[in-house]
């Protein structure tokens, strides 16, 4: 087993440096540089500056230079400082957002579990059904509402109208002033809203699952077997069917793990939430190399990962891979 | 600062840059005809000023750097210029300057020279007293070329700094520079020595760029990336406390959930949209509550031909084109009527505009004429006219995220397809707009826009040396006389000499269309009725936001007197 690991991340180190290759050439392939989207169009910035500025960054170097002195760095754990004006260390920012989204995506795929899992099974079970149909309606809905629309429909509504809940960002003004209990309960009406629409909005894909799951399994013999014995109808939908449906639902949520890191540019703007999304996306229009980098370098470490875990833990369940 | 020309990307910044250009309205330094704001606070002199309250803006953008000469984005200007201040300021009415640091300053006869005699009771944040080595500092720091800064060029224009007395410096121009003063008259050119000094700025960025002392009306309280920035009154202010005691700044980078904070009390302040103040604030709620208001903005957008092509180069296709186009129908359609149609590049309502110009009127006939007299006649019949076999037809470019100027570019091929001028338009990303596009003087026709500062210095743009690489003039425009007046504009002191000089700028280019101007869009800042005492001018609304205030009744955010 301790050989295989040591193959198994051996053969990830080549991999990892192909990936930031890849990314490092086709970013400095984009058109513009961060220090022309700094200078262009303002009278004021001289061509010194601009040279300046391109040495200050190391970019007067051709890209396999740039791509070798980043590459130095990375391997002892420094991703650099941010090309924009403030100067920050990439990891910094990413400290910033990272636990914002991870927290969002979390509370929002357990919220996806709590509500698809009961809809799948009480659709699979009572199939067409009124109940059914208006289940199926409904996570389609959700799916097809484009989200910023169904977000400012709710923070009009929940928000403006009522009143009951806050409009946009994570924490009120007077956030500082509260005691403990009265911070989490801040943050948690700040987090109703956002955590609530991205479930809704994606209901759809995990509910259908857990239904035609639910069905394929009630169809098996085992399931007439328990009938057969007389058990309960309770007690066969959920203490030997629910537990077989589940099983492709837990690898569908194995595979969403590195999609925890990712954030939603538009959601995270309408809700104006600093997460993941948006660093990334700003750092791309602001060509931002550096951050760029460090945030495809950690999703990457993170899916190679994630597959890894994967990987062992088939081996584990299957002698017959442990060669 | 003298951010004399900067692309109006406004709208590209809303979609696409976290840290450009404004949200928040506060010394978002411009503007005119606050005298025809649409509303203005009920009874603005008849309640007791109070200290107190705070006042909540939206930002779509968060600052960068608390340096002023190290930032580049408007968030972190406007943040910063209540922080610091200028040795002279411009004053409501952007015409005249006015004392700040500097208590008086003469310049010499001959223009070489100014002296600034500064304040001697003015403070830094921290209890230190400002001299004349603060501004040295700034000078020398500012001019050293290892400073990443975009706003050296004004400054390397002096040949000598001296500090007379700790108290009186002086300036001495190789030439006269009338555009110099302007540049005193800016927040980048005071820092603390005692707390900079022996260090690289552009290091500070990470540390003092984010935890800043200094002298303006406001202190530095917090910051929260990407979050809020919160600013305290300064007690010891040189011109008197403010009477506001918080200004925080929301990072919202949508302005529909802006407007929604806005709405739910969450916000204080914002800038309007068109749509926004047209269709959403006539409520009974907003009237009651809030104060809108409307003011020019200090950019024009434009569509500049480029004169390299054979096209282009008979005036008579550029005035037809001019003539061809509605500029009202545009403001009406593009800005929802809340602007002005532009005939110079110079702001209506200022000293510096010349008022005989009307550019080019609406006028297809004329257009029409314009176009035979050149040749161009619709030979085959198809609607499009033609010359010796060649179709009059050209592209019109803009960048990705503006929709105003992609709107402005859609009613202009309809107008222009009127007198058998085939248009296509074509929109590309910012980056590869300026790269593959106007870097290359690959294009046609362009929409953009320019922001101006109070100076009518616009030597960058129109003169014929500023037509290499990466510079303004990517029109390749080259006029004799023109580039005389700009060279005589700049080097005299003298107001009516100047104003002759950009007059006779104004007339030619009114006659030459190498751009034709096409509107001023208004800044509609709408702010919570609880503040009084704001002054509507040519710069807008918040150059006196020290004297904005709540009175003690009405007074939303208590706060302790203590930090």
């Amino acid at each position: 087993m301790a050989a295989y690991l040591a193959r198994r991340i051996l053969s990830l180190i080549p991999l990892l440096i192909g990936i930031t290759f890849v990314s490092f050439v086709v970013i400095q392939a984009a058109p513009g540089s961060p220090v022309e989207l700094m200078v262009d169009m303002n009278p004021d910035a001289s061509p010194e500056l601009r040279e300046r500025l391109e040495q200050y960054w190391g970019l007067d170097q051709p890209t396999h230079v740039q791509y070798w002195r980043w590459l130095r760095r990375i391997a002892i754990g420094d991703f650099g400082v941010s090309f924009a004006a403030d100067q920050r260390p990439v990891l910094d920012k990413v400290a910033e957002a990272l636990p914002i989204t991870l927290l969002l995506n979390a509370l929002s795929l357990a919220l996806i579990l709590l509500m698809s899992i009961p809809i799948g099974v009480y659709s699979a079970t009572h199939r067409h059904s009124t109940i059914d149909r208006f289940a199926t309606v409904f996570v389609f809905l959700g799916f097809a509402m484009p989200t910023f629309w169904l977000a400012l429909l709710c923070m009009m509504f929940f928000g403006v109208e009522l009143g009951w809940l806050p409009i946009s960002g994570l924490q009120s003004l007077d956030y500082e002033g509260m005691s403990t209990l009265g911070r989490i309960g801040d943050r948690a009406r700040h987090l109703i809203l956002p955590v609530t629409i991205a479930s809704v909005t994606s209901l759809a894909g995990m509910s259908r699952y857990m239904r035609s799951s639910m069905l394929e399994v009630v169809r098996q013999d085992y399931i007439t077997t328990a009938r057969a014995k007389g058990l309960s109808e309770r007690t066969v939908i959920y203490r030997h069917a629910l537990r077989n449906a589940l099983l492709p639902v837990v690898t569908i949520l194995g595979l969403s793990v590195p999609g925890l890191i990712g954030g939603a540019v538009i959601f995270e703007t309408i809700f104006a939430i600093p997460g993941m999304g948006r660093l990334f996306y700003d750092s791309v229009m602001m060509r931002d190399y550096q951050v760029v980098m460090g945030v495809l370098v950690m999703g990457a470490v993170l899916t190679l990962l994630g597959n890894l875990l994967a990987d062992v833990m088939y081996v584990i369940v299957d002698p017959r891979l442990r060669r | 600062m003298r951010a004399r020309a900067m692309v109006g990307r406004s709208n590209l910044a809303t979609r696409l840059r976290s840290a450009l250009l404004c949200g928040s309205i506060l010394l978002s330094a411009c503007n005119d005809r606050g005298t025809d704001g649409s509303t203005s606070p009920a009874g603005v002199d008849d309640v007791e000023p109070a200290y107190g309250d705070a006042i909540v803006s939206g930002s779509i953008g968060d600052a960068s750097v608390l340096i002023p000469m190290l930032a580049g984005d408007s968030a972190s200007h406007s943040i910063s210029g209540l922080i610091f201040d200028g040795l002279i300021s411009y004053d409501k009415n952007l015409s005249e300057f006015e004392p700040r640091l500097a208590e008086r300053w003469e310049v010499s006869a001959d223009g070489l020279e100014i002296t600034f005699h500064l304040r001697r009771d003015a403070r830094w944040q921290d209890g230190q007293p400002f001299t004349a080595r603060d501004v040295e500092f700034a000078f020398r720091t500012i001019t050293d070329p290892a400073t990443l800064t975009a706003y050296a060029e004004d400054y390397r224009q002096v040949e000598r700094f001296d500090v007379v007395d700790d108290h009186t410096i002086r300036v001495r121009y190789a030439r006269p520079f009338a555009p110099a003063l302007g540049s005193w008259a800016s927040s980048l050119i005071v820092l603390p020595r005692h707390l900079l000094e022996g260090k690289p700025i552009n290091e500070h960025a990470k540390d003092f760029g984010r935890n800043p002392v200094g002298i303006g009306p406001f202190r530095f309280e917090s910051w929260e990336s990407q979050k809020q920035i919160t600013l305290r009154s300064n007690h010891d202010y040189y011109r008197g406390r403010p009477y506001i005691e918080r200004s925080i700044t929301r990072v919202i980078p949508d302005t529909q959930t802006q407007f929604l904070e806005l709405k739910a009390g969450g916000l204080d302040e914002m800038g309007l949209t068109p749509l926004q103040f047209q269709r959403q604030t006539d409520t009974a709620y907003f009237r009651d509550g809030f104060a809108r208001y409307k003011y020019l903005t200090n950019s024009y957008s434009y569509l500049g031909y480029n004169l390299s092509r054979p096209l282009f180069q008979d005036v008579r296709v550029r005035r037809a084109i001019a003539h061809a186009i509605d500029k009202r129908e545009i403001v009406d359609a593009v800005l929802l009527g809340l602007g002005s149609p532009a005939a110079t590049p110079y702001k209506p309502g200022t000293y510096w505009i010349n008022e005989k110009i009307e550019g080019p009127a609406y006028d297809p006939g004329k257009a029409r004429a314009l176009l035979e007299e050149a040749g161009w006649r619709d030979g085959d019949g198809d609607g499009v006219l033609d010359r010796e076999g060649q179709k009059l037809a050209f592209e019109i470019i803009t960048n990705k995220g503006n929709e105003q100027r992609e709107k402005a570019a859609t009613v202009i091929e309809r107008r222009l397809s009127e007198v058998g001028i085939k248009v296509t338009i074509k929109v590309i990303e910012w980056a590869a707009f300026i790269n593959n596009f106007i870097d290359k003087r690959n294009f046609d026709a362009v929409i953009l826009g320019w922001s101006l500062s109070p100076d009518p210095d616009q030597y960058d743009i129109w003169h014929s040396s500023k037509t290499r690489p990466k510079e303004f003039n990517f029109v390749s425009y080259s006029n004799a006389e023109v580039d005389e007046v700009l060279d005589k504009g700049r080097r005299t002191f003298d107001r009516a000499e100047r104003k002759l000089q950009y007059d006779r700028l104004q007339e030619i280019l009114d006659e030459e269309q190498p751009y034709t101007f096409l509107y001023v869009a208004y800044a509609l800042p709408i702010v919570h009725k609880r503040f009084h005492g704001i002054d509507p001018a040519p710069a807008g609304i918040s150059h006196n936001f020290n004297a904005w205030y709540v009175p003690a009744s009405a007074q939303k955010y208590r706060i302790s007197e203590t930090p």
